[in-house]
């Protein structure tokens, strides 16, 4: 299928700790990615209630995006684990839904990396449009 | 004067129909007060008979069962026209219930499977449900369940599958005398018969199947065995765990929680022990059917407008 005019639409959730510092990054180190994206910071990752994600979906996202601090890094000792284990569930969920759960992508950002913030950003922007929108029947 | 009551079923088992008579001896004492107007399962009724009757003129309406075909939500706007208080009864009325699981497939996909692939259907000349057979018109299967809130405007709900007895005895008596808020707001574990053996922080390193597992009496979370207690409403004062089987869920979310299965979900992901990245996946992949353990009974709602069309 053609999804040429198609801009898919991603909620962010981004980690106020890491992951958001590393978006800030890419900002003041003037780097370029796609505006399809509109992050929201949460305290930690750990925060994401699946139900977000779910959410999300139902909204109209096309992509859920979560970043969080690398493991081990983690502000509150261990949220960034538990995320993990929600998001490989999540993953199954979808699958079962009929949801793609490449839509759903977990990246380790710390305050530092605002290059690999950029490029994870439009690598991802770029999946979703070659899967295309999320429609319902 | 005696209230007017009516009771209808919708998609579902009957159980919800049977449960009223589960309240016992209550139910003579109950009679007093009440007067059955329609309830097409205990006595002879017509749709006709509904119709005829003055706008609000029913003081409880009692609905059980999903919306599934035409028929459903037609009774259900009607019921909503004559009823004072419509109540959503039962977890199919709720939440969708197990039948709620059917929306993870389409319609095409349901008569496939039940009237064409059953190896113990037999229908050669592949018969599907129609809506006009000459002159007879049925009503249509729904492209996808539909909950009684999702169709029109609830007064009040009654959980469980079936309601247990004490939660339909205070529901009752809440109703009669016009409340429509009744019911705990805690979750079950509050009131669980293995409530003392819980150990004070769980953690589970592998999940067993209820079979897999030699019950040791104690708190099935800390045993391994996904329990759906602490995502879900009290009330029924754990008759299941009682009977040593894990609670599935069936009363639906704690009023402070929207999403009963997304937050177990959330649950599991801290419940689990220390343990590497690679054996965290293979304890989480031991989990085959997230859908089914986690909403079992909310699955309408986690898909309110039917399947997602997704090409992967």
């Amino acid at each position: 299928m053609n999804y040429k005019n198609f801009e898919p639409k991603i909620i962010a959730f981004l980690c106020n700790w890491c992951a958001y510092a590393g978006a800030d990054m890419a900002g003041t180190s003037r780097l370029k990615y796609p505006a399809n994206v509109v992050p929201i910071k949460v305290m930690c990752s750990g925060r994401i209630d699946p139900e977000f994600v779910i959410d999300a979906f139902e909204k109209g996202a096309d992509g859920v995006f979560i970043g969080g601090c690398h493991p081990g890094d983690c502000h509150y000792v261990n949220g960034n684990i538990r995320t993990r284990r929600r998001v490989a569930m999540m993953k199954k969920l979808l699958e079962q839904m009929g949801i793609n759960p490449r839509r759903l992508r977990l990246e380790w950002i710390s305050a530092t990396e605002g290059a690999k913030f950029a490029k994870v950003m439009e690598e991802f922007v770029n999946e979703i449009r070659e899967i295309g929108p999320l429609r319902r029947k | 004067m005696k209230k007017k009551i009516a009771m209808y079923w919708g998609a579902g088992c009957g159980g919800c129909d049977v449960s009223l008579l589960g309240i016992h001896e209550k139910l003579l004492d109950l009679l007093d007060d009440i007067e059955i107007v329609f309830w097409p399962c205990a006595f002879d009724a017509k749709y006709e008979d509904l119709e005829k009757m003055p706008d609000k003129s029913i003081d409880i309406a009692f609905y059980n069962g999903a919306i599934r075909t035409a028929e459903n939500e037609e009774i259900a706007k009607l019921l909503r026209k004559k009823a004072k208080i419509l109540v959503a009864y039962g977890s199919c009325a709720i939440e969708g219930c197990v039948i709620g699981l059917a929306n993870l497939y389409d319609r095409q996909d349901i008569f496939n499977v039940v009237y064409l692939k059953n190896e113990t259907t037999k229908n050669d000349e592949k018969v599907l449900p129609k809506e006009k057979i000459d002159e007879l018109e049925l009503p249509e299967f729904l492209p996808y369940l539909k909950t009684l809130e999702q169709v029109v405007k609830v007064d009040a709900f009654i959980p469980g599958c079936p309601p247990p007895k004490p939660v339909l005895e205070e529901a009752l008596e809440a109703l009669l005398q016009g409340k429509t808020k009744f019911g705990k707001s805690v979750a079950l574990c509050d009131e669980c018969p293995r409530k003392d053996t819980k150990p004070d922080k769980i953690e589970i390193s592998r999940f067993y199947r209820w079979h897999e597992k030699e019950d040791d009496g104690s708190c099935f979370l800390a045993q391994g065995i996904i329990c759906m207690g602490p995502a879900t409403l009290a009330g029924c004062g754990g008759e299941c765990i009682a009977a040593n089987i894990p609670c599935t869920g069936c009363m639906g979310p704690t009023p402070k929680v929207r999403n009963q299965g997304a937050a177990m979900l959330s649950a599991i992901a801290s419940l689990l022990g220390e343990i590497d990245e690679e054996k965290e996946e293979e304890v989480l992949n031991s989990i085959h059917d997230m859908v089914g353990t986690f909403y079992k009974y909310t699955a309408a709602k986690l898909l309110p407008k039917g399947r997602v069309k997704d090409e992967s």
